[in-house]
């Protein structure tokens, strides 16, 4: 009985077959509506900052050279691909791709950066007029992104001689 | 060089250490899938051990806290000489969402000093592996820094020529072209 049941056994294992994957010598496709690595497409985007106001992980930043030209950084070191920022852009620059073989040895290379022009008045031609102080105040976040450390500080950009606070050390020996 | 490096010293396996500060086990549970059949990674020599002096690569889930950075720089000392260390998951390449919290230092690299990254939350299965299979030198890496720079006006501007008097009236047809 017991001779039965273990040639049972090995038919039953034998016709399992194999379940690993060929995976990194053969790709594989992901499902539909996943969301991977966001592509921004430089020729479609007018500047608005939609995407850096909506980032829930602060990772695009923004920064205003001059009045005409906006400078836009996507990091991506913890994007957590949620997808916000393609939902809220208004020409739909932005497109969750299906890349997930993101694995790199160097966190700047997952990162983006657009320099665009501003979008300009359509009667005389120039661009608008940036926001003062009290008018920056009322956006969400109001903040000032410095493009030099890749970090975000809440401060307004009437105080940009000041330099960057420093990050809290902690005792890690002892 | 770092490539070269890691298929002398790491040529026949690597035994991985499994160190989880402070995030919030997504990322645990994709790297223990990837130990299963389905991705087998034995095939490449990979094997989960328990204590970090047997280890050659840890991988290291969620931020820097800082009541835990104490404890993952301690589990990083304890490791023998060749040594990588995997960032996984936006927590430990980043900060992770709560980056700007008080009990958030911030990214691994602020404590330890991080050889690969595998963003996102949680990385796929299959992302965990081709990072592997970049550390081991079997495939190429993908991602490359994007900079994209506008150097044509793209909005049509305003032209003096353009302006047409009839009448009384000036009328300004808006042009195209830039």
């Amino acid at each position: 009985m017991s001779v039965i049941s273990k040639l049972q056994e090995t038919l039953v294992c034998l016709g399992a077959g194999r379940v690993t994957l060929p995976y990194p010598f053969k790709p594989v496709t992901v499902p539909q509506n996943f969301r991977g690595r966001p592509i921004w497409d430089g020729s479609k985007c007018i500047g608005c900052a939609g995407c850096a106001n909506n980032c829930p992980a602060r990772e695009i930043l923004i920064y205003d050279p001059c009045q005409e030209v906006r400078i836009l950084k996507y990091l991506g070191r913890r994007c957590t691909y949620c997808g916000r920022c393609a939902d809220v852009c208004p020409e739909k620059a932005i497109t969750m791709s299906a890349e997930f073989e993101n694995g790199t040895n160097a966190v700047t290379d997952i990162s983006q950066k657009l320099d665009i022009f501003m979008s300009t008045c359509q009667r005389c031609g120039r661009c608008f007029k940036g926001n003062v102080l009290m008018d920056s105040l009322k956006m969400k976040g109001y903040r000032f992104d410095d493009l030099q450390h890749d970090r975000w500080v809440f401060r307004s950009q009437a105080y940009l001689d000041q330099p960057v606070v420093d990050d809290i050390k902690i005792e890690l020996e002892g | 060089m770092l490539k070269n490096l890691c298929q002398k010293m790491f040529g026949r396996s690597l035994w991985v250490y499994h160190a989880n500060s402070g995030g919030c086990n997504g990322c645990d549970i994709e790297v223990l899938n990837v130990l299963t059949p389905f991705y087998d990674v034995e095939r490449f020599g990979i094997k989960l051990v328990g204590s970090p002096r047997h280890a050659d690569v840890m991988l290291c889930q969620g931020p820097a806290m800082r009541s835990t950075a104490k404890a993952l720089k301690r589990a990083y000392d304890a490791m023998p000489a060749p040594k990588l260390v995997f960032a996984i998951g936006s927590c430990a390449c980043g900060g992770g969402i709560w980056f700007d919290s008080y009990a958030v230092i911030g990214p691994v690299e602020k404590v330890l000093p991080v050889n690969y990254y595998i963003p996102g939350c949680p990385p796929r299965p299959e992302a965990i592996v081709y990072a592997v299979a970049v550390a081991l030198g079997v495939v190429d890496k993908k991602t490359v820094p994007v900079e994209f720079k506008q150097l044509e006006y793209p909005v049509p501007q305003y032209h003096p020529s353009e302006l047409k008097g009839e009448g009384d009236l000036v009328i300004y047809e808006k042009t195209e072209h830039i």
